[in-house]
């Protein structure tokens, strides 16, 4: 008995210790933010002076306002395509499919400073250039594999039937897709729409490759404050990213169950 | 409403002849049950009808109208599948108002038309459940009631009774033919089960191997099998093999077996006997010689198995087990290794030629 609620009392004092190797350093720095001293010096002062500052912040601001709106556009875009190709990927067979399939995978493995050099190199080759374009298309390259993984692996669990028996009904190809194959794979669009939010938003290595000194994201902008000096403002907007990043896994994480209940 | 007419039609995938040169017709308004084992074309056959599939050569015809390059959606037909495929996000009653909605029928005329369906298949208080929230048997009626709703000129069905429990299945046997009769619909029924399809069908098809083995009335093809498989795949048959005699055939040992129905098949040529193993007597005794009585074999009991109301025997009889079904009249239940006599009549005897 004793033994039992030892390794009861042991696995829980494991599952704190790891929380807190997780949470602890988020939590200092948010708990900072809040902290008057530009020095983390204690005792813990309360102020919202750099959230103040932070909103004085041109820079940091429209480098924040460039990250959402290149997140969002990234998300609309690989979400739209990603699904289209999953729904061709499930639906037709032809040549050089499986190549295809394959060769969708090793871009997620590939290490983003290497993708972000080869985007460099192209993307002055083609006369694209860096900038918030450049930033956009990388991003959408960067997210279209994932979204395609997520909405494959919900469409696994589709019943070719469905959309027989729509067909069989006298559904055209848009009815059945809009009102049978859509509904289903739903929640996979919207956890790969999330996925791909979160590659764009927390993208640091592709974005600081692709960026120029006027057009950058708040990551690349973060790094270059951290390297002139680090401010308190750094870990007010942090802060606020890592509520706003959680947020999103977090209804992830509610998406993918509904996905695998029904 | 219309019939169904297939005309020399084939469909090969790769090297496999899944439909070799299939012709039936199908009359309007009637039950029709393809029957055959897994692999016979039988399925094949339903697709190349609906539509989800294009035959390679051959001609198929509904309501007298050429449709072999007309896609499913445009064909008009209505179709019941195996495992139901009911939209899992829509209610009972959007699922059957689908066809309607998407051919842009008005929400007033869908919503009577949808209530009519339900109330058909006896779910008329159902409509705002979801799929899963129903029983089998209830999803069935869902699905029937989704294909028939559109006033589809034909209702394919694709073993839309497998997946359900015996009780429940001969239930849903009697309902689906109420329906049928009921609408007047021209119905083709995918099935492996021959008591479904000898209880529910007008007519029966049996495929085997992508052709069409024999097709008739169900009384005329379990009467009249054509083939050995015919025989053995419709209901059980004892088959002797031998020589045609002209009026039946001669077995190897010599014993000859008066045949009156059936082939007629030149003295001498390989030919086969089906008996149906209820048509057979079976005594301990000689029977009285009799023209009924005609053929007449002697073997000896190997197993009985007791069946409530009959008795099935298994006979050995020269290396061969035949198998004998007696009514429980009453008759004493003769024992395993008894000696026995088993007898019956030219008439109960179809002479097959030899494939």
């Amino acid at each position: 008995m004793a033994t039992t609620r030892t390794i009861e009392w042991l696995g829980r004092f494991y599952i704190v210790l790891l929380l807190g190797f997780l949470y602890l350093p988020i939590i200092i720095m948010a708990a900072m933010s809040f902290n008057a001293s530009p020095f983390y010096q204690l005792p813990f002062e309360w102020t919202t002076d750099w959230y103040q500052s932070l909103w004085q912040n041109d820079q940091l601001i429209a480098a924040t306002w460039n990250s959402i709106e290149i997140a969002i556009i990234t998300t609309l875009i690989s979400t739209v395509l990603g699904s289209m190709a999953s729904l061709a990927l499930y639906r037709y067979e032809f040549r050089g499919k499986k190549v295809l399939q394959a060769l969708l995978f090793p871009p997620i493995a590939i290490p983003w400073l290497i993708t972000g050099t080869a985007m460099l190199i192209f993307f002055f080759g083609v006369g694209i250039g860096r900038g918030l374009v450049a930033i956009l298309l990388g991003h959408v390259a960067l997210a279209l594999p994932y979204v395609i993984v997520v909405v494959s692996a919900r469409l696994q669990t589709f019943a070719p039937e469905l959309e027989e028996a729509a067909r069989s009904l006298g559904a055209n190809q848009w009815q059945v897709t809009m009102r049978v194959t859509l509904p289903w794979i739903m929640p996979g669009v919207i956890a790969g729409g999330l996925f791909a939010f979160a590659v764009s938003f927390d993208q640091f290595v592709v974005s600081y490759f692709l960026s120029t000194p006027g057009q950058t994201t708040l990551p690349v902008e973060i790094y270059a404050a951290i390297r002139k000096g680090f401010t308190p403002e750094i870990n007010a907007v942090s802060t606020i990213i890592i509520v706003v990043s959680m947020a999103l896994m977090l209804l992830t994480a509610r998406f993918f169950k509904f996905g695998g209940e029904k | 409403m219309a019939g169904v007419q297939v005309a020399n039609v084939s469909r090969s995938f790769g090297a496999h002849k899944a439909l070799d040169n299939v012709s039936i017709d199908f009359a309007d308004g009637g039950f029709y049950a393809l029957l055959g084992p897994s692999g016979s074309g039988k399925t094949t056959l339903l697709r190349q009808i609906a539509g989800f599939d294009f035959p390679d050569a051959g001609r198929i015809a509904i309501g007298g109208e050429s449709v072999e390059r007309v896609p499913v959606e445009k064909r008009r037909i209505g179709m019941v599948f195996q495992n139901y495929a009911l939209f899992p996000n829509m209610s009972v009653a959007d699922n059957v108002a689908f066809g309607l909605s998407v051919r842009g029928e008005p929400k007033a005329t869908i919503a009577t038309e949808v209530q009519r369906a339900l109330d058909l298949v006896q779910l008329g208080k159902l409509g705002g459940r979801k799929p899963h929230q129903l029983s089998g048997g209830q999803r069935q009626r869902v699905a029937l009631a989704r294909a028939i709703v559109t006033k589809p000129r034909v209702l394919l069905l694709d073993e839309p009774l497998g997946a359900l429990d015996k009780a429940l299945r001969v239930d849903m046997q009697i309902e689906l033919k109420r329906i049928q009769r009921e609408i007047g619909i021209t119905t083709i029924f995918v099935t492996h089960d021959q008591e479904e399809a000898l209880t529910m069908s007008d007519r029966i098809g049996i495929l085997r191997d992508g052709r069409l083995v024999q097709e008739g009335p169900p009384e005329e093809i379990y009467d009249r099998p054509q083939s050995e498989f015919a025989a053995t795949f419709l209901g059980d048959a004892n088959i002797f093999r031998g020589d045609a005699t002209g009026s039946g055939i001669k077995l190897p040992d010599g014993t000859t077996i008066a045949a009156s129905t059936g082939a007629s098949v030149p003295a001498g040529a390989k030919a086969s006997c089906a008996v149906r193993p209820e048509r057979i007597r079976i005594s301990t005794g000689a029977a009285k010689p009799d023209p009924a009585n005609a053929n007449m074999l002697t073997g000896q009991v190997s197993k009985r198995i007791f069946a409530g109301n009959n008795s099935t025997y298994f006979v050995d009889r020269d290396g061969q087990t035949l198998k004998v079904i007696v009514q429980n009249t009453g008759a004493e239940r003769l024992a395993e290794g008894q000696p026995v006599v088993l007898s019956w009549s030219p008439d109960s005897t179809v002479l097959i030629a030899a494939a």
